[in-house]
C-alpha cells in the first residue's frame, strides 16, 4: 500500500516544531508500524536528510519505550496495543496518517517524537516500592495471598510506563500511571505498611511534576496498551484522602 | 596468563558458606567511602545497584534508556526457576544444580552453578517481599509450572510477564535508593569505554545521548551488567538497542572474553515475514507445555493444517525424544526444527516454520483454561501474524535468543582485570554451552542480589585504592579516543546506513555461524567479516552531528563493535572442534544427528585475549572439572 505520513519534526527541545509530509510506498501489511518508519528513515538517511527520531526498544509491547500519537490516538487505532505491535494491516492504501509525540507539559519534547518521561521515575522514587532490603525477606509462602488479590495486583502491575495515559488525557493527567502502582502494592499484604505514605507522597510528586487532574474522561484506560482499569484511580483517591486525614 | 577461577575448597555444598565465612568485611562506616559504577539497569544491574546501596556503598548506575525500567530483562515471559520444592515433586538445590550442569552440556563451572541453585530460593523470597505478583493458587500459595528441560515444577511466574514483574521489582528497589540519595542514576548515558589504571578497572567513559557530551566517571570498582550480544545476528529476539559495546570495549582493554561462540537459538519464535523485518518475537517456551509441535509427514505438503489428517503429521519431537517430547531442551528442539525444514517439510512462507498446535489441549482443558495460561501470548501472536491461534496452529521457527558466552569471570564474578565485575548475561559463567529455560532471570537476580554484595566486599577489604580522577592520563586518553571515534563515524560520509551494514553482518553470522556450523563456513566468515568491516569504515553514512540526539550515530557506534566482535565469535566457533549445546558443528555429530561432544580435548572455557583488530586473539584455557556431576552424553530420549 502507499501512504502519506504527516510527522511532527522538531530538532530540539527549544526549537519550534511542525508537521512535515512524507510519502511511503509499497508498504507491506505484515510490517509493524515502526518497521514502516524504519523504511522511511533508511530512505531519509540515504537522501542525506535527518531521520525521524522515535523511542523504541523491545518491539514486543513490554518495555514501554515506544509511544506516539497516531491519527489522534495514543499508540494508534488498535486497542490494548503499543505502537510497536501495531501492524500495517490496520491501514489501507491511500491513507493519510498523522504522527505526533506525546503532548504534555510534564513530557517535554527532546526531538521529533521522543519526549522526556523522567517525571514518571521521580514519582516512583517517592514511594512506588516496598521498603525491603535484600536479605530481609521470609519464605515466599509464609504469607498466603488470596488469588483474587494477587490477580488484581498483577492487573495493575502490568503497567509498562509508556505514558500513553498522559498523552490521551485532555488534562495530561498521570493518574492512571500513579494509581496503577499504588493499586498494585495496595492489593498485597506486602504493601500495607507504607500504604498511606506511598499514596500521599506519590500524589504530591505527581502534582509537583505538573500533570493535570482527572476529570473522568477515561481516555487513559481506552489508550492504555495493558488495559489498566480506571477503578484503580478511584482506589488511589480513597487511599490519598484517607492518608491525608490521618496527617 | 594463568587463569585462576578462585573456587573455594571443600565439598560443593559448603563452598559458598565457607566463602562467606572466610571473606573479609568492610566496616559499615567505611562502606560509603567505596564507590561503584554499575553499567546497565536490567535484572542484574538494578538488583546489584540497589543492594550495594542498601549496604552503604556509594553507587552510580548508568543506562542508555530513558528510564531504569526498560532493559530487555523485561521481555522474559516464561518464569524463574528456584529449588523451593513447594510442589513436593522431588526438587532440591542439588537437582537444580544437576539439571543446569547437564543442560549446559557440561561446559559450565560446577561451583558457580551450585551457588546459583543455592541462592535461587532466596530470590523468590526477596521478590515476593517486594510485591512481585507471582501467580498463586486458590489457597494463596505460590504456583509453579514445569519448563523446557525440567522434570519437576520449579518455575515461578507472573502470567506471561515474569521478566517484567521481576525487573519492576528491582527497578522499584533501585528507585527507592535513588530517592534516598544513595544511588545516582544516569539515564541516556551510553558506555563508550573502560578506564584501566595500574591494571585495575577504575572508571568508564560515557556519551550523553541527548547532548553528545563525552566524559569519564571514576570509582573503586566497575560492574558491567550490560546483557548479551545476540544482536550480532541483526535479527534476534533481543531489543533493538542490545549490543556488545560495553563488554567488547572491556575486552579491548584486557578483559578476557569467554566462550563467545555459545549462542542460544530459541525454538519458539514467530517466523520472519519479510526483508524489512527489524526483530524476531519470542513466544514463551511455556507454550510447549500444552502445544504439540508437528510438520507434515510429506515434503512440500501445501494443504492447510486442518486438512492434514493425524496420520500425515509428524510430531517429530515426541517421536524422537519420547520421554521429554515437546519439552526437550532448547538447542535440541531448535535443531530438530531446522532439520525438518531443511528436509522440505517446513510450513508457512518460505517453508521456514513448524506448527505449534493447541487443538488437543483445548479439547482436553477447554479454551478458558488455555486463555488463562497463555492469553496474552495468543493475543500477541494474533497481533503480529493476523492469525488466531485458538483456531489455526501457531507457526514457529528458531531465532537467536541468548548468548551464554561473555566476559570471563572467576568465582567472585570478577574478570581478570581487578575491579571489573561482570554480572548476568554479560558474563560467561553459569549456563555452559546451553541455558535452560527460566534460568536467565534466576542468574541475573542471583548475581545482583546475593553474590556481588559479598564478593565485592572482599575485593574492597583488600585495600590499596589510590585516589583517581578524571584528570588522570588514562581517563583523558579514553575520553579523547571515544570523541575521535564519534568524529570518525560522522566523517566517513559514504553511502550506506548502519542498518544496512548490520543486516549484512547478521546474514553472514546466521548463515555461517548460526544453528549449524562447519569448518568451511566459518573460514568463509573469517574472510567475509573483515571485508565488510573495511567497507563499513569506507562507506558508512551517518547524518547529523555528535552534539545532539542522533540515533543513527548510536547505532553506527554499536555496529562498529559488532563488526570486530563477529570475528572473535567465529574464531571461537572454528577452534572448538566438537558440538556442544548452542554450538553445533556439523562435522561432529552422532549417526542419528545428535551433538557429539569431545570431553577429552574441549572440556575447558575458551577465554580469549585481545591482540589487535584483525589480529588473531590468544586463547587461554580454564580446564573444567566435573567432580559432582559426571560427564555423560546428554540424552532426552
Amino acid at each position: 500500500m502507499n501512504l502519506r505520513l504527516h510527522i511532527w519534526r522538531q530538532a530540539g527541545p527549544s526549537v519550534e516544531g511542525s508537521l512535515k509530509a512524507y510519502d511511503v510506498n509499497n508498504v507491506s501489511e505484515h510490517m509493524s508500524f515502526l518497521e514502516m518508519l524504519d523504511v522511511l528513515n533508511e530512505d531519509l538517511i540515504g537522501k542525506g536528510e535527518s531521520p525521524v527520531a522515535f523511542d523504541h526498544d523491545c518491539r514486543e509491547g513490554i518495555c514501554g519505550s515506544c509511544g506516539m500519537v497516531v491519527n489522534g490516538a495514543a499508540h494508534g487505532p488498535e486497542r490494548k496495543t503499543t505502537v510497536c505491535q501495531l501492524h500495517m494491516r490496520k491501514f489501507k492504501d491511500g491513507d493519510e496518517i498523522y504522527i505526533e509525540p506525546w503532548r504534555a507539559s510534564a513530557f517535554p519534547v527532546i526531538r521529533d517524537l521522543v519526549v522526556d518521561r523522567a517525571a514518571f521515575d521521580r514519582i516512583i522514587q517517592k514511594g512506588g516500592f516496598v521498603s525491603v532490603n535484600t536479605g530481609n525477606a521470609q519464605d515466599g509462602n509464609a504469607i498466603p495471598v488470596a488469588k483474587v488479590d494477587a490477580d488484581r495486583a498483577m492487573d495493575a502491575a502490568a503497567c509498562i510506563g509508556c505514558g500513553a495515559c498522559v498523552a490521551a488525557c485532555p488534562n495530561a493527567s498521570a493518574m492512571l500511571f500513579v494509581a496503577a502502582k499504588i493499586g498494585h502494592l495496595a492489593s498485597l499484604p506486602q504493601g500495607q505498611a507504607e500504604r498511606d505514605s506511598r499514596a500521599r507522597d506519590m500524589v504530591l510528586q505527581m502534582d509537583t511534576e505538573g500533570f493535570g487532574s482527572c476529570s473522568n474522561h477515561y481516555e487513559c484506560e481506552a489508550a492504555c496498551p495493558k488495559g489498566i482499569s480506571v477503578e484503580f484511580i478511584a482506589q488511589m483517591n480513597r487511599d490519598f484522602v484517607k492518608a491525608s486525614l490521618k496527617g | 596468563m594463568k587463569l585462576n577461577a578462585h573456587i573455594p575448597d571443600g565439598p560443593i555444598e559448603q563452598k559458598w558458606d565457607k566463602y562467606i565465612a572466610d571473606s573479609k568485611l568492610v566496616n559499615p562506616a567505611n562502606k560509603r567511602k567505596f564507590s561503584v559504577l554499575v553499567v546497565g539497569t536490567g535484572l542484574a544491574g538494578a538488583s546489584a545497584a540497589a543492594t550495594l546501596a542498601e549496604l552503604g556503598y556509594n553507587v552510580h548506575a548508568y543506562t542508555y534508556h530513558d528510564s531504569a525500567r526498560r532493559a530487555h530483562s523485561i521481555a522474559a515471559q516464561g518464569g524463574i526457576n528456584a529449588a523451593k520444592n513447594y510442589q513436593n515433586d522431588g526438587d532440591s538445590v542439588w537437582r537444580l544444580f544437576y539439571d543446569t550442569v547437564k543442560g549446559g552440556d557440561f561446559r559450565a563451572r560446577e561451583a558457580n552453578v551450585y551457588r546459583l541453585a543455592h541462592v535461587s530460593t532466596s530470590i523468590i523470597d526477596q521478590c515476593v517481599a517486594q510485591g512481585v505478583p507471582f501467580a498463586r493458587e486458590y489457597g494463596g500459595y505460590l504456583s509453579n509450572r514445569s519448563f523446557g528441560g525440567a522434570q519437576v515444577s520449579r518455575t515461578f511466574y507472573a502470567r506471561g510477564q515474569t521478566g517484567q514483574q521481576l525487573l519492576i521489582g528491582a527497578y522499584q528497589a533501585l528507585s527507592r535508593q535513588v530517592g534516598l540519595g544513595t544511588v545516582t542514576l544516569h539515564t541516556k548515558k551510553e558506555m563508550m569505554d573502560l578506564v584501566v589504571i595500574n591494571g585495575k578497572a577504575r572508571g568508564i567513559v560515557t556519551r550523553d545521548m541527548k547532548s553528545g557530551e563525552i566524559e569519564s566517571h571514576m570509582a573503586d570498582a566497575v560492574i558491567l551488567a550490560t546483557g548479551g550480544y545476540g544482536n550480532v545476528f541483526y535479527l534476534s529476539t533481543n531489543a533493538k538497542a542490545c549490543n556488545v559495546t560495553a563488554t567488547y570495549r572491556a575486552y579491548k582493554k584486557g578483559a578476557l572474553f569467554g566462550n563467545p561462540c555459545y549462542t542460544q537459538i530459541h525454538p519458539t519464535c514467530i517466523p520472519m515475514s519479510g526483508d524489512y523485518q527489524s526483530k524476531l518475537t519470542l513466544m514463551s517456551e511455556s507454550l510447549r507445555n500444552d502445544g504439540r509441535i508437528w510438520v507434515p509427514e510429506l515434503k512440500g505438503d501445501t494443504r492447510t493444517p486442518d486438512q492434514i489428517p493425524e496420520g500425515d503429521r509428524d510430531y517429530y519431537l515426541e517421536r524422537k525424544y519420547p520421554s521429554y517430547g515437546n519439552l526437550s531442551p532448547r538447542d535440541i528442539a531448535s535443531r530438530a526444527a531446522k532439520q525438518v525444514c531443511d528436509e522440505g517439510r517446513g510450513v508457512g512462507p518460505g517453508g521456514l516454520g513448524v506448527y505449534l498446535d493447541f487443538a488437543d489441549a483445548i479439547k482436553r482443558l477447554g479454551q478458558p483454561k488455555i486463555e488463562e495460561r497463555y492469553g496474552n501470548l495468543f493475543e500477541m501472536y494474533e497481533r503480529i501474524t493476523g492469525e488466531n491461534p485458538y483456531v489455526v496452529p501457531m507457526r514457529i521457527y528458531p531465532a537467536v535468543h541468548y548468548t551464554m558466552g561473555g566476559l570471563w569471570v572467576d568465582y567472585n564474578l570478577m574478570s581478570n582485570l581487578p575491579g571489573l565485575f561482570v554480572l548476568g548475561e554479560a558474563n560467561f559463567s553459569d549456563h555452559g554451552a546451553n541455558r535452560l529455560g527460566a534460568s536467565a532471570l534466576m542468574q541475573g537476580l542471583g548475581d545482583g542480589y546475593f553474590v556481588i554484595p559479598y564478593t565485592i566486599g572482599g575485593y574492597f577489604a583488600q585495600g590499596g585504592f589510590e585516589p583517581v580522577s578524571s584528570d588522570s592520563p588514562e581517563a583523558k586518553h579514553a575520553v579523547a579516543e571515544a570523541a575521535e571515534r564519534v568524529e570518525k563515524l560522522l566523517g566517513i560520509k559514504g553511502k550506506r546506513t548502519p542498518a544496512s551494514f548490520h543486516r549484512e553482518l547478521g546474514k553472514i553470522m546466521w548463515e555461517l555461524c548460526g544453528m549449524a556450523r562447519t569448518e568451511a563456513g566459518l573460514k568463509e566468515a573469517l574472510v567475509k567479516i573483515p571485508k565488510l568491516r573495511e567497507e563499513f569504515w569506507k562507506d558508512l553514512l551517518v547524518p547529523g552531528s555528535g552534539e545532539e540526539l542522533n540515533q543513527t550515530l548510536e547505532h553506527a557506534n554499536r555496529v562498529a563493535d559488532f563488526m570486530e566482535f563477529a570475528e572473535l565469535m567465529v574464531t571461537d566457533a572454528l577452534h572448538r572442534n566438537e558440538s556442544c549445546g548452542g554450538h553445533f558443528r556439523e562435522e561432529y555429530q552422532t549417526e542419528d544427528g545428535e551433538a557429539l561432544r569431545n570431553d577429552e580435548d574441549f572440556a575447558y572455557v575458551a577465554a580469549w585475549e585481545f591482540n589487535g583488530v584483525g589480529v588473531a586473539p590468544t586463547l587461554h584455557k580454564e580446564e573444567l572439572t566435573f567432580d559432582n556431576v559426571h560427564l555423560a552424553t546428554r540424552s532426552y530420549k
